[in-house]
């Protein structure tokens, strides 16, 4: 049934002096006595309603579930390439299924966990209700782009079992590898098939955002104090109509070459085999900020929770953001630098200057919480090792800017090493910091510090006893995609450190396995706002009412709840009107 | 509106810009078009918000001091529960598996598909249904 | 002055241009990165919480933001400008046939053909063709590419089927060897001794065993070495051009036949 939607109610904060000010507790609708009739769901339950769903919260989370057990999946391709890799002799797996699997690893986690985690899951479930809104603006296109994520997965997945085994020729498909020549079987055509379903997906939840944050902000949500998370899924949102349509395009072609007779990419037919890397790139290279934006958001809104600050430099944070994006798409070429046939300097000097916005807004953490009062439960440990494997990451990537120095790393373990610390520091450590950030959200229940402190602690030992050794291995010479290497390389103790890091990573997850059973069994409620959260989630009840809310507090900054409980550390909202300058200058005046 | 279509335009331009320092310093045709193509989708929206920002009452959303009872009444209609994009999804996968395993899987894709598309048409007219 | 971080110094003078550029550029990344690292450490011993008391609530310092975006830019000036400074000289090549540099130093062609799964390097002016795949046995090294020292080695790079790509960890290079399109690169080497090389672009099944090695000589012992190879028969007329998707059979075999053309055109050494 179509429902109309009544807005929320305005609720204005208590005089500051009756207010405990520290906001533990919640302030949702309960509390203040109001009932939540007027945003009740009739519709079915159990596993009708997880078909039927049109509910953003629904789908976010059936997004999140998914796109986690494919990233288990996949990191349990990881250990068996590592343990392949512990042994230069080893014959763990053959050639054939070394290829599919590394294949599969980097397909499963970039195209369908990476990205999908973030904006299909997270910013699914949390843009709507950060920017007050009681939906995302088309909720059935939102569940058509479940559905067509489903299916891409299960395509891929499942493209193991065919006749010919699964894809095997990198995540990145070059041309002319990829042809039916080269890689006959039906496990490429259905790689090829699940990247055209993946990206519709992607497309559809693209416009579902950008439609959403444009136009159901609520009133007073202006575009400047929309939280950073939102902003970035914003621009995530923008960065996905930029480039998913490329790959579609990329892979449409490629189908025609293998079936229907086209020459695109072969030389025989007069072809150019390098156009395949143009336009993957074109799309790969914003595909990596589409799956690093959304990480940036997710630690851009915890430290300031942690930190009992307001984010610092909210206008340069914006502005990192969308000059990334821009710059983004100017780059795609770095990761050609060695095909001889690309202009040099030009996508040189613009992967350099993406360094610039990425360092402002490390520096604005930084400021945010300089002068703080950081508590560090497990959200905020997360970000942190978030922060230094990301920073890691930059720095090794800055260098990759660089043509000749790229000519001396490009597919040896160095770049591993990189995009791994740079790609792990933001899906997993920054993922799963808003994990643990927004699941007494959307469950309404806590998840164990002690496990939760256990899974990040083992993560973060794994992943440097993982990724640094990497780095020295690739640096003496071991290209990537390689199944085995000989005993006189001298690589095999720097490899077999790799493996015990890679088994380390493993065993953390199973303490995060472990907390999610414990909250499961024996449930700590949450209440409404348990982190003193500011943007506009933590007002709402945990999990949130069909359709969000059923009030609303004045929104006069980009945290709004915090504003509700804290009204004596309201922030003078300096852009404002005039009127409501005044008026919040007269009540912070009055009780101070 | 107007800062919506600000962004928008704003990346577009410099798309645009971008394209053409591009063009001029390496003649490569395809990284030139995608870029060029990027432009359009910046300032083609971007441009629609602009024009429409100044001829129309400026939204909620937008206002500095705009308080949440100036928002108050009906927001939207938002659907209830549908089983058509479900439905829709796994025709779209059944399709998709059509190129690569024959056309015997066809039939189940149009099926799948054609009845979703009638059943979200007719949903969407009669106010929905589950 | 220029510290390895676990690179090689290179034994190409390319290869020590582009050593040099990267010991800097890690240089810097590690004072900048180890300073970032410190502050964020530093930040997070001395502002845990300590008490309830509230913080102080500011949201900018504009002067410090205009501080961090500007001095970034002008490190990235520098990076890039010394980046396009080596990258001029790494890039450079003699022109097209040329039999001596500009200098006056000898110019040696060698015609690289990576094909599934090994290498097949033809020396023009030299009729020498040495050739090697996966097929050579378990514990092969692959084919070897025989480089005389203080000389200019003009290397073409082409593949006939997938993309490859051509890799020798001590001269700091790595190019592709991209069907339908003809690279080419110079190389100088400075240091005579072997290096092995690898195949570094998934190219199929056994992309992993599709090694090879360049050893480098003095010119004399170049000579000899390709006199050697001409009268064992190793000349490009016995090589027939590797088809796609078919590895030739095991070339470093000497040819038991004894029709093998005695070299005909004298290359420029």
């Amino acid at each position: 049934m179509t429902t109309t939607i009544e807005s929320p109610e305005l609720i204005e904060p208590e005089e500051p002096g009756a207010s405990d000010g520290h906001g533990t507790g919640g302030h949702g609708p309960d509390e203040h006595g109001h009932d939540a009739s007027h945003a009740h769901y009739e519709g079915p339950t159990g596993i009708l309603n997880w078909l039927t769903s049109t509910d953003h919260k629904v789908i976010g989370k059936s997004y999140m579930i998914t796109s986690l057990v494919l990233f288990f999946i996949a990191g349990g391709m990881a250990l068996i390439i590592r343990g392949q890799l512990s042994n230069p002799t080893s014959s763990l797996v053959n050639f054939q299924t070394y290829n599919e699997l590394f294949t599969m690893h980097g397909s499963l986690m970039l195209y369908l966990f990476a990205g999908p985690f973030a904006f299909g899951g997270l910013a699914n479930y949390i843009v709507p209700i950060q920017i007050g809104a009681p939906d995302m603006a088309f909720p059935r296109l939102n569940a058509l782009s479940y559905w067509l994520y489903l299916g891409g997965s299960s395509i891929m997945t499942l493209s193991f079992v065919v006749a010919g085994g699964a894809a095997s020729f990198g995540w990145v498909a070059y041309a002319p590898l990829s042809n039916a020549i080269n890689s006959p079987g039906a496990g490429t055509d259905m790689w090829l098939m699940s990247l055209g379903l993946t990206g519709f997906s992607a497309i559809f939840t693209g416009v579902n955002l950008v439609a959403t944050i444009f136009y159901l902000r609520a009133p007073g949500m202006t575009m400047f104090r929309v939280p950073i998370f939102s902003w970035n899924m914003l621009v995530t949102g923008i960065l996905i109509l930029i480039a998913f349509p490329v790959l579609f395009g990329a892979v449409v072609m490629l189908f025609c070459d293998r079936h229907f007779g086209t020459h695109i990419y072969s030389v025989s037919g007069g072809g150019v085999p390098v156009l395949w890397q143009h336009l993957f790139w074109f799309f790969g290279h914003p595909e990596v900020y589409i799956l690093a934006l959304p990480y940036f958001g997710i630690v851009t809104d915890i430290i300031p929770v942690f930190s009992r600050k307001p984010l610092f430099g909210y206008r340069g944070m914006v502005f990192a953001t969308l000059s990334i994006a821009a710059l983004s798409t100017g780059v795609w070429a770095h990761h050609m630098f060695t095909t001889g046939v690309v202009l040099l300097p030009f996508f040189s000097l613009l992967s350099y200057l993406i360094a610039v916005p990425t360092g402002i807004k490390f520096f604005n953490w930084i400021g945010t919480m300089w002068g703080g009062q950081l508590s560090f439960q497990t959200p905020m440990l997360f970000s942190m090792g978030f922060l230094f494997a990301f920073l890691m990451g930059g720095v090794t990537g800055v260098l990759l800017a660089s043509p000749p120095v790229d000519f001396m790393t490009h597919d040896t373990y160095f770049v591993v090493a990189h995009f791994h610390q740079v790609l792990i520091g933001t899906t997993v450590f920054a993922g799963f910091a808003g994990f643990y950030f927004w699941y007494p959200k959307m469950y309404g229940r806590m998840l164990s510090e002690r496990l939760g402190k256990i899974h990040f602690w083992l993560l973060f030992i794994g992943f440097w006893v993982t990724f640094i050794p990497q780095y020295i291995v690739g640096l003496d010479g071991m290209p990537r995609r390689i199944a085995d290497y000989l005993p006189g390389n001298g690589w095999t103790g720097l490899n077999v450190i790799s493996t015990v890091g890679a088994m380390i990573i493993g065993a953390s997850f199973l303490f995060f396995l472990a907390n999610l059973v414990t909250s499961w069994r024996k449930p700590v409620p949450a209440g409404d706002n348990p982190w003193d959260g500011g943007a506009l989630e933590w007002f709402t009840s945990s999990p949130p009412p069909h359709h969000n809310f059923t009030h609303l507090p004045p929104i006069r900054s980009e945290r709004p709840t915090w504003d509700y409980n804290h009204p004596e550390h309201r922030k003078d909202e300096s852009h404002g009107d005039k009127r409501h300058r005044e008026h919040d200058k007269e009540t912070v005046g009055a009780n101070s | 509106m107007r800062a919506s279509g600000a962004i928008l335009a704003i990346i577009g331009v410099f798309f645009g810009i971008m394209g053409i320092v591009y063009w001029f310093t390496s003649y490569e045709d395809a990284g030139f078009l995608m870029l060029m193509g990027s432009a359009l989708l910046g300032i083609l929206p971007g441009g629609y918000y602009l024009w429409w920002s100044k001829r129309m009452k400026p939204l909620e959303g937008d206002l500095p001091d705009a308080s949440v009872s100036d928002g108050e009444g009906v927001i939207d209609s938002f659907p209830g529960s549908s089983i058509w994009p479900f439905l829709l999804g796994m025709g779209a996968m059944f399709a998709t598996l059509t190129f690569i395993f024959g056309l015997w899987l066809a039939p189940i894709a149009l099926a799948l598909g054609l009845s979703a598309v009638i059943g979200a048409v007719v949903e969407s007219r009669r106010g929905g249904t589950v | 002055m220029y510290p390895t971080y676990g690179a090689s110094r290179g034994v190409t003078t390319q290869g020590q241009d582009t050593f040099k550029l990267y010991s800097g550029m890690m240089t810097t990344g590690v004072i900048v990165g180890g300073l970032v690292g410190v502050l964020i450490l530093w930040t997070i011993i001395r502002y845990r919480r300590r008490s309830d008391e509230m913080p102080k609530q500011f949201h900018e310092n504009i002067p410090i933001e205009i501080l961090y975006t500007g001095i970034p830019v002008i490190i990235v000036a520098f990076l890039f400008l010394f980046t396009v400074i080596t990258e001029n000289k790494v890039d450079a090549t003699v022109p097209a046939n040329a039999r001596v540099t500009s200098t006056g130093t000898p110019v040696l062609d060698v015609k690289v053909t990576a094909f599934q799964w090994g290498w097949r390097f033809d020396y023009l002016r030299n009729n020498v063709s040495i050739s090697g795949d996966v097929t050579n046995g378990p514990d092969h090294h692959g084919p070897q590419m025989v480089v005389p020292v203080g000389q200019t080695v003009q290397v073409t790079l082409v593949s006939n089927d997938v993309i490859h790509g051509f890799y020798v960890r001590d001269f700091n290079f790595s190019r592709y060897a991209l069907p339908g399109v003809v690279n080419t690169f110079d190389l100088d080497v400075v240091h005579t001794g072997t290096f092995p090389g690898q195949c570094t672009q998934i190219c199929g099944l056994y992309h992993t065993e599709m090694l090879f090695s360049v050893r480098a000589v003095t010119p004399a012992a170049f000579q000899s070495w390709a006199a050697g190879e001409r009268a064992s028969g190793h000349t490009l007329q016995r090589q027939p051009e590797p088809a796609a998707n078919t590895p030739p059979a095991d070339t470093n075999v000497t040819p038991s036949s004894a029709l093998a053309a005695p070299s005909s055109k004298k290359g420029s050494l």
